[in-house]
């Protein structure tokens, strides 16, 4: 930011009237105002780490887990979660969870991965969350 | 279980680790005593319960030995870059009263993109990992057991990893941890977008097992030049990660501010941290606060940093702490040492206790701090409403709106700037398709989930944090750097049973000695060194100098490391003193009247020791009925002995304090001489005692005998009854 001098006293003048309340009640309304489009962002957006937390709650470790969001992001299939592209070729192969992740880790089943979530592209709106 | 005086088993520890589990999960506080609560005979304020191992401050025995716990949580930060000795530093803390341990992690884990395993030597921190952290709860388990208090444990939600390093911790029972994407952003230089993604996710899975969660503000006093300066935007920086915790599912009991008093003194630093304190804690009502110390002007001296953190304290009493951080006094000059951690908590529990209930007596000036308090808060609200008017957070990180050493409105324009779509692991982050589903539970966002699922993992039959059995253990992935190499060394000395001194590792060799030299800084350094060559010590490294003066002195302090072992089967423990049983005393000074002279000999005004030899309530040798004249300080010995002929005394004892120039030498030399002169050197004891006396060196001077440091009265009436049996029987 461009150097400027300390103009308090001018820039504070609608402030000088809040009581002590107001002023914690204001400073609050504004801290939400800034907070709120990043939560909205983190709710609506995913990452490499998050879809790796998703699949070390399924059971994965982290060797796997790395491997498989390494495999489905360079895939650009990021965005359907990781989760649930194993879980789908679980449930389609009729294979265990960690089964299912060790196959795609070794390249198997990726044509059906593409066959199932390649096509559509519909970003997420927030009609739902958990 | 672990026994008090065995060091704890590190092969023990690491035994079956692959089926641990924590046996507990969340923070826990202290359990605070009602007000008034007796300690010992006194009345406390600000307590919790008493331990059941510890070791009190070092005043505590004149007051029966207590060891009152202060109400609020203690931190130590221990990170020796090996976590088999940072677990035996922790069991150390804990005896001193720590019961919030802070692992610091390793060089740049920060930046791993994903998780580390097995055990490898870190460098100023210790590399996190599964095994790591499992070991380190096992051990905190016990240590718990042991002082009879849980214990948190604590370290980072931080870096490119931090989703998956919260499921981690909430896997491993971690029980608080750094978190604020602020901190990854600003002093990480990691790519805005993914570190604010990515801390929703993990405040989420943190707030699910009610981890204690601590933020980076105060980072902002350790980076920005003139501390106080960044006051308005601390507030600022504290408002944005509570209120983005708060919609991440935390509550906000479980959201800690972390605050450091910003400046120091030579400023005059109440007049600034004392109404920052005062505008933070009304602004932030019902979250907790961690105290921390500051960190940003300590030098190598380790009092000065002492007397930095007494006062930093002094302000967590005056205002409010939940929890109260140390920093180890060390931390300006290396990473931080055993003893060091231990210092730090003492001065922490030392000067809460000092302060117990101090605002039932003192308040502060409501009228004269309240214009400061309005006028910071302020500040930070022209903070937050230009950083709306720029466009947003983002906006205003990209123009360097953060951590410039200006006083807010005022910009000196050194901020720092992170461009929001640039840094590390920038163009990562990926919009989540509208059939975007994770199949597991505790997830942050927008979840597509089937119809009807009301716990996700149900779709897979259990997610670990349902089920931990589906945790996957790995042991260790690199052959060389590991645990079980470290220990080879550390069994092999203890199978020959020899010993090195340590000050962070076992047996590392690390001394510190301590020196003047009437020398100008440069030389008296030189010196330093030269002596640690002539002494056979390898690597020997100024670690802090003080000038005395310019031309007549500087102090130095050195490390340096000792090329030999200590082999401890040689070692000769002096023998003690043999008491006689009280009873035996009672009964033959009942039967045979004893009547001693004492004084403290020389010029020499210490009377304290003796007193404590003679009085009955010390447990003096007048309990027993001996009758003693006291002829004062700065007795001449022949006035001893003359009181001696006088009185019919059948022993002398004689304080000899100051040992300058020999001059307590001379003093027992003296005595014996001149009894012998008067012939009665074979009708009476000559006993001497003081802090550098000791038994040999007493008799080698024509002493009878000799007390040193810690005699108590019954040592000196077991050993005059002894002695005067002994001659009845000659």
């Amino acid at each position: 930011m461009k150097p400027r001098k300390d103009d308090f006293l001018e820039r504070s003048k609608h402030l000088q009237k809040m009581t002590d309340d107001e002023l914690n009640q204001y400073f609050w309304h504004l801290v939400e105002k800034v907070v709120d489009p990043l939560i909205k962002l983190a709710e609506t957006h995913t990452s490499p780490s998050v879809e790796r937390s998703v699949l070390l709650r399924m059971g994965f470790n982290s060797l796997e887990a790395r491997k498989l969001v390494d495999m489905i992001f360079q895939r650009g299939l990021l965005s359907k979660g990781a989760g649930h592209i194993v879980w789908k070729i679980a449930k389609e192969k009729n294979l265990d969870i960690i089964e299912a992740g060790r196959a795609l880790i070794e390249g198997k089943y990726w044509d059906d991965v593409d066959r199932i979530f390649k096509g559509v592209k519909k970003n997420a709106c927030s009609k739902k969350t958990h | 279980m672990l026994v008090p005086k065995k060091p704890i088993d590190i092969d023990e520890i690491l035994k079956d680790l692959d089926k641990y589990r924590p046996k507990r999960k969340g923070w826990t506080w202290r359990k605070r005593l009602p007000e008034g609560a007796k300690i010992g005979e006194y009345e406390y304020y600000q307590v919790s319960e008493n331990l059941k191992n510890s070791i009190p401050l070092p005043a505590a025995h004149y007051f029966g030995g207590i060891d009152p716990q202060p109400e609020v949580v203690i931190t130590s930060e221990i990170a020796s870059g090996r976590f088999e000795d940072d677990i035996r530093r922790m069991r150390m803390a804990a005896w001193h009263g720590a019961d919030h341990i802070m692992v610091i992690r390793t060089l740049g884990q920060s930046h791993y993109d994903g998780l580390i395993e097995g055990t490898p030597e870190g460098i100023g921190g210790i590399p996190i990992t599964r095994k790591q952290l499992r070991a380190t709860r096992k051990a905190l388990d016990l240590i718990e057991e042991e002082v009879g208090r849980p214990i948190n444990f604590h370290s980072y939600v931080s870096g490119v990893a931090g989703p998956e390093i919260a499921v981690l911790f909430a896997e491993e029972g971690v029980n608080g941890a750094h978190q604020d994407p602020q901190y990854n952003v600003l002093y990480r230089g990691i790519n805005p977008i993914r570190s604010f993604v990515d801390a929703a996710v993990a405040k989420k899975i943190m707030a699910s097992v009610n981890m204690l969660q601590i933020d980076g503000a105060h980072n902002a006093n350790a980076s920005a030049k003139l501390a106080w300066t960044v006051m308005p935007e601390l507030l600022v920086q504290h408002g944005i990660n509570c209120m983005y915790s708060l919609k991440a599912g935390m509550k906000k009991e479980y959201i800690a501010l972390s605050t450091v008093p910003p400046v120091v003194s030579p400023m005059p630093e109440f007049r600034y941290n004392l109404p920052y304190a005062v505008a933070l804690r009304e602004l932030f009502d019902g979250f907790r606060f961690r105290a921390q110390m500051n960190t940003r002007y300590i030098e190598s001296d380790l009092f000065d940093a002492t007397r930095i953190h007494v006062l930093n304290t002094l302000i967590s009493r005056l205002t409010s702490a939940d929890l109260q951080s140390t920093i180890t006094p060390d931390e300006g000059r290396n990473v931080p040492w055993h003893v060091n951690s231990i210092r730090g908590v003492e001065t922490a529990k030392h000067t809460l206790v000092a302060l117990d209930g101090m605002k039932k007596y003192v308040k502060l000036n409501e009228k004269e701090i309240r214009e400061k308090v309005r006028e910071l808060k302020m500040r930070a609200i022209l903070m937050l409403e230009e950083i709306l008017e720029m466009g947003g957070y983002f906006e205003a990180l990209e123009a360097g709106m953060f951590v410039d050493n200006g006083y807010y409105p005022e910009r000196v324009g050194d901020g720092i700037a992170r461009k929001k779509d640039g840094e590390i692991a920038a163009g990562t982050v990926v919009p989540r398709d509208e059939d975007y589903m994770a199949p597991v539970c505790e997830h942050f966002g927008y979840n597509n989930l089937p119809e009807g699922i009301e716990k996700p993992c149900d779709l897979i039959g259990g997610c670990t944090f349902h089920n931990p059995d589906k945790i996957q253990f790995i042991d260790e992935l690199d052959e060389t750097d590991n645990v079980n190499l470290r220990l080879e060394k550390i069994r092999d000395m203890k199978k020959r049973n020899v010993i090195k001194p340590e000050v962070e590792w076992y047996s590392d060799g690390w001394i510190q000695l301590d020196m003047t030299f009437a020398l100008p800084e440069e030389l008296a350094e030189a010196a330093a060194i030269k002596l640690c060559e002539k002494l056979g010590l390898e690597e020997p490294t100024v670690i802090h100098k003080g000038v005395l003066h310019p031309a007549e002195g500087t102090y130095i302090e050195v490390k340096a490391k000792v090329p030999f072992e200590i082999e401890v089967d040689k070692l000769e423990i002096p023998k003690k003193p043999e008491t006689l049983p009280e009873e035996e005393i009672f009964e033959y000074v009942k039967n045979n009247p004893i009547h001693v002279v004492a004084g403290t000999v020389g010029n020499d005004e210490h009377s304290v020791g003796l007193r404590e030899i003679l009085d009955i309530k010390h447990g003096g040798i007048e309990k027993y009925g001996i009758k003693y004249t006291y002829l004062g300080t700065s007795v001449p010995p022949e006035k001893l002995i003359d009181a001696a002929i006088e009185t019919g005394a059948k022993a002398i004892l004689a304080s000899m304090i100051i040992t300058h120039n020999d001059v307590h030498v001379q003093n027992m030399k003296k005595l014996h001489e001149l009894a012998i002169e008067k012939g009665i050197r074979d009708k009476v004891l000559i006993i001497a005692g003081g802090t550098q006396i000791n038994n040999d060196l007493a008799v080698e001077n024509g002493m009878d005998a000799g007390f040193g440091r810690g005699t108590k009265g019954i040592h000196v009436a077991s050993f005059i009854v002894k002695k005067l049996k002994e001659k009845e029987g000659k």
